[in-house]
């Protein structure tokens, strides 16, 4: 009987390495294992032996019955590795095509250079300021140091609402409201962005235009501050291999004035169309603030110091992101602002 | 304004390149734009600041590279002889405005012979572009260009007999044909020079025609006089005519230079027309003007700059733009000249110093002090947020401000809306920008309609912006909207099909926003807005306030701005969002016991509001209705004419113990009971 049970071990062994679905692998258990398999039989035989035989085969049979137990669990484990290894491979897709869509969008230029400005002087401590866009003349003019009949009113082509209201032709008027509010409490440190309005229209000037201005008033305030600040942001809004100029210029509201250049970032300073071959292109406008505007604002001028700057956003914008037209930043045509 | 650089040579000695001088200048606050090659010479184009107006001047311009470059200032050496006769013999003057004319002043020539100017002399003029007409009318053009100060020459001999010129306003109702062949009706803002009561010409802009130079000129009277810079440029404007002498006197020219010019044209005018120069100069000044004196304090220099300049070099600075100045306790006490007339404060002089030591001299430091924390108040936090999530769904656009009536028209706005209160412009560069928006929704139209025009499809725009209503006697009220029009499908791509952009599309993108921005309790209820689709239109409202409406587009509105397709839109006011948000949230437990859910269908007349079938559920569900959705609705084939099916999927739980069958049958029946005798719903 033991031949008999090694000879079934070795066919069986044999047969389970062979087996390759789980239909086969079950009729070799039932044929073997089952209540009427083999094994089940052979054993039945053995209530006819002598106990010591018996035992000794009982035992073997036992041993046969665990192998092959155990080499049936093992090819189960592997037919069912196969088989998920073979799910997997046919659920392949192809991973190249484009993911599901969603609504879509997106942010302004003008907005996200906007954000980015603010972002940088809110880094510094500088708060964000806003006012109203039809201003009084006296915020927008008189008090910035521009009395009527001024030259300098020259310098802005105003839309008037009646002969006291009018479209601001800056954001410097928050300069003024917010000092109102402040003095005599120091320092004053705002960032102001903002719609202003222009009586111009061309291929490089808009009547409604974006502006954004900061002020720093405090009591020992340097225009070597101003310098320092204001080349900071340059570098960050521009890259850090920006080189900056200062050149004087005027400004009621400011003295000294001054304007600032960055080397041309279309030519990095060699010259080119986009800085008329000068390698330097005109970005802001800054200066001391004017004693007679902190006057104005409520603080004396012995007192405190202070700077102010102020830049058209679809400059920066057009400079930044290479747009070649100014009009193309108020047509809102989604081919272009799908790109931001 | 063109400079000659051989011009300016004559008064100034530099060994600097042009390309050297104009980066000089440049960096010293005189912007030259280009250089020109003209004729062995080179023509500075200049780009002068409004401050800057002395430059318009050869003489003056010279100044500022004698002191950029340490040389001598050289003069123009003014060499004739008089006669025997005397001026008051010839011309009295006399002013009756001296607000407008603080000082007049005259010389008469004789016996010139008038004929072109050398040519010497016409190439400069042509070189700043100036056109050469006679050696007279040259000469006083080529004196202007040189010490920034406008002459006018009359015919002598055209003038009455009289001889006594009159400075005066003119009258209403006056008129004067000037040199340009216009005649021009004048008001009282206008300054003349007159002659016997005549006009003979338009003060400080440009002559008469009736005393004008010509072949047959034998004897002229030279004019030389300063007029105020804001009486000019009021009639300038008031004309709509602009000089080359107006706008020298709109900048400010020195009243002290007067003399020096007619004395500079009388002498050239003898050289180049062998005239004789009638002894002496009628002078009308009935005011004399006291210079000004600025105190100049080197600390306060150092202290505004953050420089470190000493007080010598601030001295040296002053001395060499020929500033004169007297020491005062080591400050200086400076005599500002007469033709720098945009120098008055302490700052002006700064500046001055700042622009000879070089802008790039000045070091550049970072301020130091008090730390403060930069930041954003709530609302422009809140604005933010807003704005960000309306780019996860739509393009941002930016409209302008200003509209055209025309809109509101195309919008169907009632006849006595509200909305066509408008702010006015008092000057619009045009008639389709000439008032001020008070809704956002026709510029994004009309971006809707100018993108289908192109040929765009499936468009999703919003814009964040002003609108402004009219307040009396005060500003406007400026309230933020934000809005957002779309038309099409929401692209999918190739994995899924299409979403048509409508009604309830656009519906649940407001009510996610309005979950971010914490927003509650929201009704929609029907809109009476005709500028929408009377079915399909909502007005949104929070605690009995008006947030704001949507809906798709009136076809009739959509007619008017040409948009073929369906479009669907919203407004809503972006202050009161702000006032109604509560972003505080309180964290209920997660309950433990387990919840019911029970569905059920209930079928109710078309016209009825799925809203009003809500609040019924909810009162009659009572605290064990968790939740309540709507899953399903259904109108057509087994549904009665005129009639829907809503389906709903309600949650019932209790927070202390699990639902017994029984409880939540109770709950059922009730909303049933209630559905059936508020709605008259029948149940499917």
């Amino acid at each position: 009987m033991i031949e008999k049970l090694t000879t079934i071990r070795v066919e069986a062994e044999k047969n389970i390495s062979g087996v390759n679905d789980y239909g086969s692998l079950n009729e070799i258990r039932v044929k073997i294992l089952g209540r009427k398999g083999e094994i089940t039989q052979l054993l039945r035989g053995l209530k006819d032996l002598d106990p010591e035989k018996r035992a000794e085969v009982g035992c073997v049979a036992n041993e046969v019955k665990d192998t092959l137990e155990r080499l049936i669990e093992d090819k189960t484990q592997q037919l069912r590795a196969l088989e998920l290894e073979m799910r997997l491979q046919q659920e392949r897709i192809d991973i190249t095509l484009p993911g599901m869509l969603g609504p879509t969008g997106g942010q302004h230029p003008i907005t996200r250079v906007t954000n980015e400005v603010k972002d940088i002087f809110m880094g510094m401590g500088f708060t964000v300021a806003e006012g109203p866009e039809v201003e009084i003349d006296y915020y927008n003019f008189e008090a910035l140091n521009v009395p009527r009949d001024h030259p300098a009113r020259d310098m802005q082509d105003t839309f008037y609402i009646t002969e006291d209201m009018l479209l601001r032709t800056h954001t410097s008027p928050v300069q003024i409201r917010t000092m109102e509010k402040m003095a005599p409490r120091l320092p004053v440190k705002i960032i102001v962005p903002g719609r202003v309005y222009r009586k111009d229209d061309d291929a490089t000037h808009s009547p409604m235009f974006h502006q954004i201005e900061g002020l720093l008033i405090d009591e020992r305030i340097t225009f070597a501050n101003l310098k320092a600040m204001l080349m900071l942001f340059a570098r960050k809004v521009f890259g850090e291999e920006v080189q900056v100029r200062y050149r004087p210029s005027f400004f009621p509201f400011t003295e000294p004035s001054a304007e600032m250049d960055i080397s041309c970032v279309n030519c990095r300073g060699e010259g080119c169309r986009v800085c008329s071959y000068t390698g330097w292109l005109e970005i802001l406008g800054a200066g001391m603030v004017n004693p007679r505007v902190l006057e104005y604002g409520g603080y004396d001028p012995e007192k405190c110091t202070g700077f102010a700057f102020g830049m058209g956003i679809e400059r920066i914008a057009m400079l930044k992101y290479k747009i070649n037209d100014m009009r193309l930043l108020f047509d809102n045509d989604k081919r272009f602002l799908k790109q931001f | 304004m063109h400079a000659s650089i051989n011009w300016l040579k004559e008064y100034v000695n530099f060994t600097w390149t042009a390309e050297e001088l104009a980066h000089r200048l440049t960096m010293a606050g005189i912007a030259i734009e280009g250089i020109e090659d003209v004729n062995n010479d080179k023509i500075l184009a200049l780009d002068l600041t409004p401050n800057r107006g002395d430059c318009l001047g050869i003489i003056n311009l010279a100044r500022e590279v004698a002191a950029l470059s340490g040389s001598e200032l050289l003069m123009p050496e003014i060499n004739f002889t008089e006669n025997n006769e005397s001026i008051h013999d010839y011309v009295k003057v006399e002013i009756t405005a001296p607000d407008l004319c603080p000082r007049y002043t005259a010389r008469v020539i004789k016996n010139v012979k008038i004929k072109p100017s050398p040519e010497w002399m016409q190439t400069r003029l042509l070189s700043c572009g100036v056109r050469p007409i006679n050696n007279v009318v040259d000469v006083t053009n080529y004196v202007m260009l040189e010490c920034n100060q406008p002459l006018h020459a009359f015919d002598y001999d055209l003038l009455s007999n009289a001889k006594t010129i009159l400075v005066r306003r003119a009258q209403p109702g006056e008129k004067i044909t000037t040199l340009d062949g216009v005649d021009r009706n004048l008001n009282q803002e206008a300054l003349l020079i007159t002659d016997n009561g005549r006009p003979v010409a338009l003060a400080g802009i440009m002559g008469g025609q009736n005393t004008e130079i010509g072949e047959q000129t034998i004897n002229v009277l030279l004019e030389s006089a300063y007029f105020q810079n804001i009486g000019i440029r009021k009639s300038s404007r008031m004309l709509g005519l602009r000089s080359d002498s107006s706008i020298r006197f709109e900048k400010g020219t020195d009243i002290n230079g007067v003399i020096f010019a007619v004395n500079r044209a009388a002498a050239l005018l003898q050289e180049l027309g062998e005239a004789e120069v009638i002894r002496g100069v009628s002078d009308c000044y009935p005011h004399t003007l006291n210079h000004k004196h600025v105190l100049l304090r080197p600390a306060r220099v150092n202290h505004v700059l953050g420089t470190s300049i000493s007080s010598g070099q601030v001295k040296q600075y002053i001395s060499s733009l020929k500033f004169d100045w007297e020491d005062q306790g080591g400050d200086l006490l400076v005599q500002v000249p007469s033709y720098r007339p945009d120098i008055d404060q302490e700052v002006d002089l700064i500046e001055e110093v700042a622009r000879l030591h070089g802008y790039e001299n000045i070091p550049a430091q970072l301020p130091w002090g008090i730390t403060t924390q930069g930041g954003l108040t709530s609302f422009q936090k809140f604005r933010d947020n807003l704005s960000n999530f309306m780019i996860g769904s739509f393009y941002e656009t930016v409209n302008y401000s200003f509209i055209s009536d025309r809109f509101f028209e195309m919008m169907r706005l009632p006849k006595d809306s509200p909305l066509r209160n408008v702010v006015r412009l008092a000057n619009p560069l045009s008639e389709e920008q000439s008032i001020m928006r008070t809704m956002l929704l026709p510029g994004l139209l009309d971006t809707l309609s100018r993108n289908l025009a192109r040929k765009n499809s499936n468009l999703a725009f919003f814009e964040l912006g002003s609108v402004f209503h009219p307040r009396l006697e005060a500003q406007p009220e400026e309230v933020l909207k934000v809005a957002a029009a779309v038309t099409g499908r929401q692209e999918a791509g190739w994995c899924k099909s299409e979403i048509e952009m409508d009604f309830y599309y656009l519906k649940g993108i407001v009510e996610k926003l309005f979950k971010i921005l914490g927003i509650t309790d929201v009704r929609w209820m029907v809109c009476k807005d005709p500028g929408y689709h009377p079915g399909r239109s909502a007005v949104i409202t929070c605690q009995d306030k008006e947030i704001g409406t949507m809906g798709e587009l009136h076809p009739l509105v959509l007619q008017n701005f040409d948009i073929k397709s369906r479009a669907c839109a919203f407004e809503l006011d972006v202050n009161r969002m702000f006032e109604l948000s509560h972003l505080k949230v309180m964290m209920q437990g997660i309950p433990k016991y387990p919840a019911v859910e029970r569905d059920l269908a209930i079928v109710i007349k078309e016209d009825i509001n799925a809203a009003d079938a809500l609040i019924i559920i909810r009162e009659a569900g009572g605290t064990l209705l968790q939740n309540v959705a709507i899953f399903d609705v259904y109108a057509g084939e087994q549904v009665a004419e005129g009639y829907k099916s809503i389906a709903f999927k309600m949650t019932f739980q209790a927070q202390d113990r699990t639902l017994t069958e029984a409880e939540v049958n109770n709950s059922l029946d009730e909303i049933r009971a209630q559905l059936e005798l508020r709605v008259n719903a029948s149940l499917r």
